[in-house]
């Protein structure tokens, strides 16, 4: 099935475009396709950028012989992902602009217990201001803000304030995460909460078992739910692909959350012992690939936990561009969930801004 | 452009590697270099220009090293073998690890310096390239080091003789001046004229590595000096990886002269996908196949057979993966695709494309630079195996693409070339890789994966893809030789007619024997045997080329031997023992007449011909291949395989045992044989088919054609059926045969003019097993 895209991507220095979806005939097999809320489209504060608007993923139903055929063989992915790094780079001038645009990306978290109403003004504080405004005047860069700030599902209220007027959108941890155990009725009553709360995306984790027992009309039509009790809000889906056993399992679970309609799909909680990797990346985001091709549709991705260096950033992102393309360098279709990163790219930035190399001392901190 | 541009942009943007340090070594060492020669640069003579391929400028200039310091090189090098190889394995492994270290300390100065010369995206030089060539020397300083009790009884070779191709420089060098060190041989290396420089600083290192001189030497130059180091009659060995052509030319060049010999050549490798694969690992492998060093890798998996089903999708993958790679200065670091070594090759893949009419033909939508030898990234789909560009190798970046319906098809359009390096399958049922992998005629076989290389991992080809091995045991194996001590071979002629043939009893005439049966000699003609005493013993068929014709379409038709288990042909061979050994007292009368030995000598004849078979057939079951240690998670497997068709002259002397000593191995390994036994005295061989008939041995597996050697043996050597020759009688020129052996390639043992003791342990053994059987490496990598 093909769909003409209702938003080219032709460049950057568009004038904003708002195009409203069309042929519905052909998405006979998909429920009502909705708008991406406005705020989650703007990250990005510069007028200059343009309003990206994807159709929102509606779904499609559950096909099993497509995820019957999904293969991933995990040396060969391994492979790919080890030369990657080796493979493209960007130096100097290339390198300051992604460090920033990496920002842009940048799901700014907190996710702990001790999450006070303080602690969570200071983090939207900085995910307001990420960088040091002599810096970007320095490198000659526009003002720009954390893709969105992700926090518990109590938190939800303060960052909604905190970040009233700057377009930061507010994403919600939910459904009993980071184990997703909790009774099911409840576990969509969380997004129902989060959402009222004013979460403009909520990141909801999968029952792991259903992969590891291959019940995937169990998996569909529990995303199936979530999605549908996100209204408006962007659901992303947490695989805890740490969790999966196989790069397959992985794929396979991509793929049936695709199909029931996540936005994005996301790697991990933060809270497995083994969070985003290279492979699981590849792995997903070629399902991400396959899932386009066949419907049109893009999805999300956000790799989650374990990314706290601006190198690894941007082979992140090389591997988005390579694998996906330029539109996935843009926050309504990737992000880095991290905690850390942040701290990091900005010690580069300076570096680049100065020609010497900085200390964490000097950049405010969340 | 600026940050913000690039913020929206997101571009790459470039990513130099800088060339100062590899410039600053060309301008301090020459900017014109002589040979490396007794351990010291000669000064520059005849030069020409060395060029960067991505930008034609002119990096240094090379020496065209004249006959006389090719002579001046093998001397030096043969005055310094004596003393290299009376070091100990520890000493030799001292030096090897120097070399390895050396190589480690000056990685990315090898890395640029080969980039700059050969055009190889910096990536590759420095991630694979380099690396592989370290490892190299780390693995044979451990074999140097346990070569002494590992391997006793054996020798090196002498002065080796080494030639390598302008793809992979360096590593080519390692593959080749390693092994031979690590064996003892000292070593003169022509590098490839395009890519003479990390040869040049290789030979720099190898002074700082303070290895005694004369051991290695470097000549450089064009083919005339390749042609002046694999003729010198000094030199012991030659090795070469190179084309087709070339290494034929060479084959036949040292045809007879005792030169050992080892050839890398060209392929056309299939690269096959099944439908249940990973597809988009299918494809990213692609890129490292066909598009890995701009395609001119003689193992590039340059076939693509994509099963009919998913052939529209995987195509279509392909070509948007075609069209993310990058092409441009092989310095930057973020190039997929460099430029080709020469204009001169830019040319040649572009008349071979050009010339192509069928298909569909897709380059890659990436820019191309318009300075330097720039080729795209190309598919072309929709080819039969009928067409030009199907059979023909482009060594470049050109992949040529068909479809099957089924496994066995995927394997007879895979198998259907002169060539047979390396073959790559996707499957993710272990059950159709791991029968699939067996079938391809190829020396290499990745399984989900491609262009692995390891040091401890034969490397290798059949067919026309040249002979021999590189990397593990196996490798060093053809820098070594079995130290015996031989006798000079005389020819031992028919007894004359006697003046007064005495003709007693009923005739017997020997026929020959051919796929199972007795064959009429196809000319019509007889020759009678007479013995020691003047008594005639029968008559022996004449044969001649048909009926080598008709013996190796026999041969080739009992290829279901080859698919026999061990434990089955240890049966059969334990049953011919038996059924000779209870015809002993006939065949012991048989050697006698024919030979004129006393009984005691004739029945230790047939003695050591039972214990022989008992042996081969103890063998049959036991000569294993082996998992090799390699770097990544997953088997190497090395597994011997049998050759194929084996033609053999069999030794003059010991009849009956010569004849059985060439067999016995050959069929125990699973070849089928097409033997020519004693021109003296062909009776006790052709006896013996009454033997193989009682014994269940099938048909076909061995073939006896009587006659003159002489007249038998060009059809043979030069049969392009026949997988590998053997002559052991002295009644042919080894020259001759090897030299008509070049037609197809075919691996050859022939006699130096000397001859095996058949009845002495030397009769047998692994050096037999080891001409019977190829190695063929099978990767697997694995994890879930």
């Amino acid at each position: 099935m093909t769909r003409k895209f209702l938003t080219k991507w032709s460049s950057l220095s568009l004038p904003r475009r708002h195009e409203t979806l069309s042929e519905p005939s052909t998405l006979a097999q998909f429920t009502l396709v909705t708008h991406a809320p406005t705020q989650t489209a703007s990250t990005l504060t510069d007028p200059q950028l343009p309003q990206v608007h994807e159709p929102r993923n509606a779904g499609m139903p559950l096909d099993l012989d497509w995820v019957a055929r999904v293969q991933a063989n995990t040396s060969a992915i391994e492979r790919r992902a080890a030369s990657l790094p080796g493979r493209r780079t960007v130096k100097k001038t290339y390198q300051a602009a992604w460090l920033a645009r990496a920002i842009t990306l940048i799901d700014l978290t907190t996710l702990a217990g001790d999450d006070t109403p303080g602690r969570v003004r200071r983090l939207c504080a900085k995910a307001r201001q990420p960088v040091r405004a002599d810096l970007l005047d320095t490198l000659g860069l526009p003002p720009i803000t954390t893709g969105a700030v992700c926090v518990y599902h109590d938190m939800v209220e303060t960052a909604v304030e905190a970040l009233r007027g700057s377009g930061i959108p507010v994403a919600a941890v939910s459904t009993g995460f980071p184990a997703g155990l909790s009774p099911f009725h409840l576990r969509v009553a969380e997004i129902t909460e989060s959402v009222k709360a004013g979460a403009a995306e909520i990141d909801i984790v999968i029952s792991r078992r259903h992969v590891l027992t291959g019940n995937w009309q169990a998996l569909y039509d529990e995303m199936k739910e979530f999605r549908a009790a996100c209204g408006e809000a962007h659901v992303k889906a947490i695989l805890a692909t740490g969790e999966l056993g196989t790069l397959r399992n992985v794929a396979r679970a991509s793929l049936v959350c695709m199909m029931a309609g996540a936005d994005f799909i996301k790697t991990s909680t933060g809270k497995e012992s083994v969070n985003a990797t290279l492979p699981v990346s590849l792995t997903m985001v070629r399902a991400i690939r396959a899932y386009e091709a066949a419907t049109g549709i893009k999805v999300g991705y956000k790799p989650a936990g374990g990314i706290s260096k601006a190198k690894d950033a941007l082979v992140y992102m090389a591997l988005m561009k390579e694998e996906l393309g330029n539109r996935w360098l843009q926050p309504d279709l990737f992000r880095f969930g991290a905690s850390s990163l942040l701290g990091d790219i900005e010690r580069q930035l300076e570096h680049h801004a100065t020609g010497a190399y900085s200390a964490s001392y000097r950049h405010p901190m969340a | 452009m600026t940050t913000r541009e690039i913020f929206e942009t997101m571009d790459y943007g470039p990513a130099p590697e800088s060339s100062a340090e590899a410039l600053a070594w060309i301008a301090a060492k020459g900017p014109a270099f002589g040979a490396f020669i007794d351990g010291a640069f000669a000064k520059p003579g005849e030069t020409f220009a060395t060029r960067n391929p991505a930008t034609g400028a002119e990096l240094a200039r090379i020496t065209q090293s004249s006959a006389e310091q090719v002579d001046k090189a093998v001397t030096a090098a043969r005055r310094a073998f004596p003393g290299w190889s009376k070091l100990s394995g520890h000493q030799r492994a001292r030096h090897l690890y120097a070399l390895a270290r050396l190589l480690q300390k000056h990685a990315r100065l090898f890395a640029v310096l080969e980039s700059l010369d050969n055009g190889k995206p910096i990536r590759e030089a420095r991630d694979i390239d380099v690396p592989l060539a370290q490892r190299h020397f780390y693995y044979h300083a451990g074999l140097a080091q346990l070569l002494d009790d590992e391997m006793p009884g054996h020798a090196p070779l002498g002065v080796c003789g080494q030639v390598i191709p302008w793809n992979f420089p360096l590593l080519m060098l390692s593959w080749k001046i390693a092994p031979a060190l690590a064996a003892g041989n000292t070593v003169v290396l022509k590098p490839a004229e395009y890519t003479s420089l990390t040869a040049l600083l290789f030979a720099d290192i190898c002074r700082e590595a303070g290895l005694p001189k004369g051991v290695v030497n470097i000549v450089t130059g064009d083919g005339r000096t390749g042609e002046a180091l694999t003729t010198h009659p000094d030199v012991n060995k030659v090795a070469f990886t190179g084309s087709t052509e070339v290494g034929r030319r060479i084959r036949q060049a040292t045809a007879g002269s005792g030169k050992s010999l080892t050839l890398e050549l060209g392929g056309k490798s299939p690269y096959i996908v099944f439908d249940d694969a990973d597809i988009d690992s299918a494809i990213e492998g692609l890129v490292d196949a066909i598009w890995f060093n701009q395609g001119q890798v003689c193992c590039a998996g340059s076939r693509l057979l994509v099963q009919e089903g998913i052939a529209a999708d995987f195509h279509a993958r392909l070509k948007a993966r075609m069209d993310k790679l990058r092409l441009g200065d092989p310095l930057d670091k973020s190039i997929d695709v460099g430029a080709v070594v020469d204009p001169v090759q830019h040319a040649t893949i572009t008349r071979l494309v050009d010339r192509n009419t069928e298909g569909e033909t897709y380059r890659a939508a990436t820019p191309v630079p318009e300075q330097g030898c720039f080729y795209p990234p190309t598919l072309i789909t929709g080819l039969s195996p009928a067409a030009p560009l199907m059979q023909e190798e482009i060594f470049g970046p050109v992949l040529v693409s068909t479809t099957f319906r089924t496994p066995s098809e995927a394997v007879e359009i895979a198998n259907n070339t002169r060539y047979g390096l390396a073959a790559t399958v996707w499957t993710e049922n272990l059950n159709l890789a791991l029968d699939v992998a067996p079938k391809l005629a190829a020396g290499v076989v990745w399984v989900n994966a491609t262009n692995l290389f390891d040091a401890a991992a034969p490397f290798g080809g059949v067919r026309e893809s040249g002979f021999g091995r590189e990397g593990g045991w196996e490798g060093l194996l053809a820098y070594l030789e079995p130290a015996l001590k031989t006798k000079p071979l005389k020819p031992a002629d028919p007894v004359p007619a006697p003046d007064r043939p005495d003709a007693p009893g009923l005739d017997r005439t020997a026929k020959m024997y051919v796929g199972g049966k007795q064959a009429r000699p196809d000319g019509g003609y007889s020759q009678p045997v007479w013995s020691a005493k003047g008594r005639l013993l029968g008559h022996m068929g004449l044969g001649n080329r048909k009926d080598i014709r008709n013996a190796v379409e026999a041969a080739r038709g009992a290829a279901a031997w080859a698919r026999t288990t061990g434990h089955l042909r240890a049966q059969i061979l334990y049953y011919i023992g038996e059924n000779l050994s209870a015809r002993s007292a006939e065949f012991a009368a048989r050697i006698r007449d024919l030979t004129g030995v006393n009984a005691k000598t004739a029945e230790a004849e047939v003695d050591v011909a039972i214990d022989r078979l008992f042996t081969y057939a103890a063998w049959a079951d036991k000569f294993d291949g082996t998992a090799k240690s390699v770097p990544i998670r997953g088997i190497a497997l090395a597994m011997t395989e049998p050759v194929g068709v084996i033609g053999a002259l069999a030794p003059d002397d010991a009849p009956l045992l010569g004849a059985l000593s060439v067999i016995a191995p050959a069929i125990a390994m699973g070849n089928r044989i097409v033997l020519v036994p004693s021109y003296a005295a062909p009776l006790a061989a052709t006896d013996l088919y009454q033997v193989l008939d009682t014994s269940d041995l099938p048909g076909g597996v061995v073939n006896i054609v009587t006659g003159d050697p002489a007249d038998l043996a060009e059809p043979l050597a030069s049969h392009m059926d026949v997988d590998a020759i053997w002559a052991f009688t002295p009644h042919v020129s080894a020259e001759a045969v090897e030299r008509a052996s070049a037609s197809n390639l075919k691996r050859s043992w022939v006699h130096d003019g000397h001859g095996i003791d058949w009845m002495g342990k030397s009769g047998e053994g692994r050096r037999f097993l080891q001409a019977a059987t190829e190695i063929k490496t099978i990767w697997v990598p694995y994890g879930e």
